[in-house]
């Protein structure tokens, strides 16, 4: 490599990390609890569990009526109304009900009702509790909503960038050392430019797929926004200037309707009119399958909420797709206990890259003010004070 | 493979596309396949923490 061009690696990879530094250790740090979300949930009591059925029901769990279910979270709340309900997919027994002032409630009542008997089972903490929620918001959005996500995702993407320098610079730092040398014994400076090329490299494909799946999920809501206003806008032509629907159809007969359309597929969940994932006029029921790669993928039907016919059920565009697989693989919640473990370390070993890269940059510029101070008593000015990036303490 | 690009190249690559295969496996199925990523993450974490810990002497004193 010229001296011109790692010259130029050189300053991308050292302004890209030092302007996403901060935020990415930020995103480090809220990130290893959200790994352990549930667990977390469960020491501090506010996960949600099926009370046990008596054992002649529980041979063969009755399925509530779902109007009910709605009525019982209702009744909690008469005021409020329902913006989803959902299920996750190894948890049957129980329905999330979330009810809210309007549609797009960002101060949501979430309730747990019971899937077999359509008793309320608990209003779990809002967003996991006050610590969960906290790390959550700091992850999410710094509490500054669609502009904070946005910003996040631009960080991520100065992330990327500084990922991919490195790698370039990767190769003059390494080429007369054996992979995973790390020099002991000389300065500390050059122990740690060490550790932060070898962590930096074994974390490279995690790393950047983290990342990028990260900064995907935060153009979630652009992309909703986006399909709201191209294919959910088509199918509601026919709607023009009708006025939302009076009464709300039965959504136990829309759920069993999409069933019965979708052989081999169950409800993930189902967005009332007027959320994002629905339209004003339609309840937007979003099946999934069962298996462990098609039940990350969600295929709506689109069920008129007055009528309760089908409207149009399609494939979800591309961008949605590659939105809904690209969470898993930010979160690290697809591979069991293992993968949970192996996520938190990686997110420690990242931790590690920026800190000692952080460091790399602190000492280098006070090495480089240690040499303009000598080069000035001396007279000589500072013309040679700067060499390449890291080169200082590495005699060669 | 010994080429210079091998040597400086070579490990990194392997445990890119380690990594590439442990994040795709546990995607696609479960059982076995969870356990085929966690062997394909798990080596170069494993490998990276070895590399990084040894050499560090105590202090005499």
């Amino acid at each position: 490599m010229s001296s011109h061009s790692l010259r130029r690696w050189s300053w991308i990879h050292k302004w890209s990390s030092l302007v996403c530094t901060v935020f990415m250790l930020l995103l480090c740090l809220t990130g290893l609890p959200l790994i352990y979300h549930h667990e977390i949930g469960h020491l501090l009591g506010n996960d949600v569990e099926a009370p046990a059925l008596s054992p002649e029901l529980a041979a063969k769990p009755p399925r509530a009526n779902i109007d009910e279910v709605i009525a019982s979270a209702r009744a909690l709340y008469p005021n409020k109304l329902t913006m989803y309900i959902s299920q996750e997919i190894d948890e049957p027994a129980i329905w999330n009900v979330t009810l809210g002032d309007t549609p797009n409630d960002e101060h949501y009542k979430p309730i747990a009702v019971d899937a077999r008997t359509a008793k309320v089972i608990v209003e779990p903490a809002f967003e996991g509790g006050a610590f969960m929620s906290t790390m959550f918001r700091l992850h999410v959005d710094l509490f500054a909503g669609l502009p904070g996500k946005l910003f996040l995702g631009f960080m991520g993407l100065l992330l990327l960038v500084a990922i991919v320098s490195g790698v370039v610079l990767y190769a003059p730092f390494m080429r007369k050392l054996d992979f995973g040398t790390v020099r002991h014994g000389r300065t500390q400076r050059l122990k740690w430019l060490d550790l932060h090329n070898l962590l930096g490299i074994v974390t490279l494909v995690w790393a950047l797929v983290v990342g990028a799946t990260g900064m995907v999920n935060t153009w979630a809501d652009v992309l909703l926004k986006y399909w709201q206003a191209t294919e959910i806008a088509d199918m509601l032509a026919p709607y023009k200037g009708a006025p939302p629907p009076a009464r709300l159809a039965s959504m136990d007969a829309a759920v069993k309707l999409a069933e019965r359309v979708s052989p081999g597929m169950q409800v993930g969940f189902v967005a009332f009119p007027g959320t994002p994932f629905a339209s004003p006029h339609h309840y937007g029921v979003y099946m999934r399958g069962n298996e462990a790669f098609s039940s990350r993928l969600y295929k709506p039907v689109l069920i008129d909420a007055q009528t309760g016919a089908i409207t149009d059920q399609r494939e979800l565009p591309w961008y949605l797709t590659a939105l809904l697989i690209s969470q898993p693989l930010h979160f690290g919640d697809y591979g069991g206990g293992w993968m949970k473990l192996l996520w938190a370390l990686l997110d420690v070993a990242t931790i590690v890259v920026l800190g000692s890269g952080l460091y790399l940059w602190v000492q280098r510029g006070r090495a480089v003010k240690r040499h303009a101070q000598a080069a000035a008593q001396q007279g000589t000015g500072i013309s040679q004070a700067a060499p390449v990036l890291a080169r200082s303490g590495e005699r060669r | 493979m010994n080429t210079p690009f091998m040597k400086l190249w070579g490990m990194p690559i392997l445990l890119g596309v380690l990594t590439t295969i442990g994040l795709i496996s546990a995607l696609l199925g479960d059982g076995i396949w969870d356990t085929v990523s966690a062997f394909a993450l798990g080596i170069p974490l494993a490998l990276g923490l070895w590399h990084s810990l040894r050499g560090w002497k105590l202090k005499p004193r």
